[in-house]
């Protein structure tokens, strides 16, 4: 059954994946495209990936057995991503431009994708997609390959913010692919004024009661109360999580729900008419009624990011790299923010997004200084369990 | 035994017997031991281990998550899960015992039609039948525009998103659980039992009372564990019609698992889901076999 697990909440957006699929067009040209590189050398010379056959596992010498000159038409790799999350003839535009085999797995969640790269035994992804707290996990786990800007020489498009997020400064072992923020997604026609705070879902007006929804995913869960508190999103501080608690089985009674993945839907219907919301998934409701707003409000808000990881196990990390490389092409990378409505951290993807559209989703309108204002979210590690105890004690309390 | 059976050709021998069984059971047992008594030691096994960081199993030896499952906030969870599965429960057996009662009273034909439209539901998707509750209970859902358009109302309702629409989607999801094992037990009763009470004096609702109802015990009995049981573990339901503001156990052992990356947690809770469980269908097959022995058959 697909239901149970699309509601796990991951970096700035559910799994369910129809959601995020069910809108793509297809407008991508594969004549945009750059020519394959040209001049490669074609000679097949002892690459990492035999390297790494006869090697034993994991040890960082395999990253300095990067061959500049590997055939990378003998090479090929699967991804792993959210479906939906890039051009579906990606494999196609792959093979053209590098001459690599690619094979795409999808992924619902953060936590199917990590329970099969951790489950032991290769997992046989060489490239995933996953948001940036996991990948410092994987991270810590000694799993990932560090990024070699050499073979990702497009990691230049990103804008500097985005080589600064906390969960991995400097771009060490992940490359940032979107990021975005939490806010409220309202019906302008419907509330008024417009709301500027958190305390206006936490604490609403009357006349909007059962007439609101949070996200149900425990980090996001917690948010609104951290930022109406004054708290990190990162906090692990047990007077925090007794305060927030406090604030969160309050704001309970007020709601029409907790909802990750049809929120936008309930304020199309007008059931709801303020809801806690990941920008982009607001955006799917913006393109159905012009009256659905988003905004951040005045306290702050989390920064969340999705990025790229290698890993360590992959036998073919050349065409992993150059993989990785031609996501970050600008052309490639607008494509997402055109189709998924998310920021890119990449300032020529960026420019090519048309003006019209940043116009009927402003969210896509916000500058990266804007969006670094925010606290980025990291892994807690053993921590995490305070707020999966914060999410049941809220959600069980009446 | 020394009855001779001719058809049969020789008397067979005890080893050959035992063989027939082993074929017939064989897969059956094989099925059951790798695919449900291996995977369910294996989740007990996990309730005494700490939790690795990215979910699985840290073995190192610990209570810990006990001591956990014991906190007010689990035990609340739990009552609140109990008490919706018995609702759910109760009304499923005073909506279900008439109907399975009507249907076996039918002629032939008819119990045939009737039984297959108590079946009917269950061929549409779970999930799609849930969903159509959405449709019916949200402020501008068709219940609502009902109630509003003929003026009956002023305010729309919130019917959705409550303990009681949690409670409505287990009802309606699991009725026919309820309904058939009654309506077998029903279905078998000699009529002359009736014929003999009525004989005797007693009127319909004594008849009732002291034959048709303690006769049919156990097909009440069983249909109430059919529908208490996937109540109690039921996750979709409370997050569907329940708006995520109700939780049950099943939502509970589902996020330590898929959220939380908590398996011994998770595995912790479902143990005590599965005592809970046994102990149910322990009091079952006390009660049928009480029941049976009384009957007479």
């Amino acid at each position: 059954m697909q239901f149970p697990e699309c509601t796990c909440k991951v970096g700035g957006h559910t799994g369910l994946t129809w959601s995020r699929t069910r809108r793509l067009r297809r407008h991508d040209d594969p004549n945009e495209l750059h020519p394959p590189g040209a001049g490669r050398c074609r000679r097949l010379v002892a690459t990492a990936a035999l390297a790494a056959c006869g090697g034993s596992e994991g040890d960082d010498a395999e990253a300095t057995t990067l061959d500049p000159d590997a055939d990378l038409s003998k090479q090929s790799i699967t991804v792993s991503n959210w479906a939906g999350y890039m051009p579906d003839d990606i494999a196609e535009r792959f093979k053209e431009k590098t001459g690599a085999g690619l094979t795409v797995t999808e992924h619902a969640t953060n936590e199917e994708v990590m329970a099969k790269l951790t489950a032991g035994g290769d997992s046989g992804i060489d490239v995933a997609f996953v948001s940036g707290q996991y990948a410092q996990a994987l991270n810590e786990a000694g799993m990932l390959a560090p990024i070699d800007p050499e073979f990702v020489p497009n990691v230049a498009n990103l804008y500097p913010q985005a080589t600064e997020l906390a969960f991995d400064e400097g771009n060490k072992y992940s490359v940032p692919y979107t990021w975005g923020t939490t806010g409220i997604c309202y019906r302008s026609d419907l509330v008024k004024p417009a709301p500027t705070s958190w305390n206006d879902i936490l604490d609403p007006d009357p006349k909007y009661d059962g007439k609101i929804t949070m996200l149900s995913t425990e980090r996001w869960l917690a948010l609104p109360a951290q930022k109406s508190l004054g708290y990190s999103v990162n906090t692990t501080d047990d007077a925090d999580f007794a305060k927030m608690k406090d604030v969160l089985v309050e704001a309970k009674k007020h709601l029409l729900g907790y909802d990750d993945t049809t929120f936008y839907e309930k304020l199309v219907s007008g059931e709801a008419v303020m809801t806690e919301a990941w920008d982009g998934w607001c955006g799917y409701g913006m393109a159905e009624n012009k009256d659905i707003k988003f905004m951040v409000p005045s306290e702050g808000s989390d920064l969340w990011s999705d990025t790229m990881v290698v890993l360590k196990s992959s036998q073919n990390k050349e065409a992993a790299f150059a993989f990785v490389n031609m996501m970050l092409d600008p052309e490639v990378h607008a494509w997402v923010t055109e189709n998924v409505y998310y920021n890119v951290p990449n300032e020529k993807a960026e420019a090519l997004v048309p003006e019209a559209l940043k116009k009927q989703f402003p969210q896509l309108d916000v500058t990266p200084d804007q969006l670094a204002e925010n606290e980025v979210l990291v892994d807690l590690g053993e921590d995490s369990t305070k707020y999966t105890k914060l999410t049941t004690d809220v959600t069980a309390s009446s | 035994m020394t009855q001779s059976v001719p058809q049969r050709g020789s008397p067979r021998p005890r080893g050959h017997h035992l063989l027939q069984r082993a074929v017939f059971l064989g897969p059956g047992l094989l099925f059951t031991v790798v695919f449900v008594a291996v995977p369910v030691l294996l989740v007990l096994s996990y309730t005494v281990f700490d939790r690795g960081r990215f979910g699985g199993i840290e073995y190192e030896f610990t209570l810990d998550n006990f001591t956990r499952a014991l906190e007010p906030t689990y035990r609340k969870v739990l009552v609140s899960s109990l008490q919706i599965a018995a609702a759910a429960t109760g009304i499923a057996l005073l909506l279900g015992y008439p109907v399975a009662y009507a249907i076996a009273k039918l002629p032939d034909r008819w119990r045939t039609v009737l039984l297959i439209l108590v079946v009917v539901p269950f061929w549409t998707n779970f999930l799609i039948r849930t969903y159509a509750w959405i449709v019916l209970l949200n402020t501008q859902g068709v219940v609502n525009d009902a109630l509003f358009g003929l003026g009956i109302i002023d305010d729309r309702l919130n019917l959705l998103y409550t303990r009681g629409a949690v409670v409505a989607g287990l009802v309606y999801v699991y009725l026919p659980l309820m309904i058939l094992p009654i309506y077998a037990s029903v279905a078998r009763l000699d009529s002359e039992l009736r014929e003999a009470s009525a004989n005797l004096g007693a009127n319909r609702f004594t008849t009732f009372a002291h034959v048709t109802l303690p006769l049919s015990l156990p097909g009440v009995v069983t249909g109430c564990i059919f529908v208490f049981v996937p109540s109690l573990g039921n996750f979709v339901v409370p997050e569907l019609l329940g708006g995520g503001k109700t939780v049950m156990v099943g939502n509970l052992i589902r996020d330590q698992f898929l959220k939380a990356r908590d398996w011994p947690f998770g595995a912790t809770l479902a143990l005590f889901m599965v005592v809970l469980l046994l102990a149910l269908f322990a009091l079952q097959s006390m009660v049928s076999r009480r029941y049976a022995v009384e009957g007479g058959r």
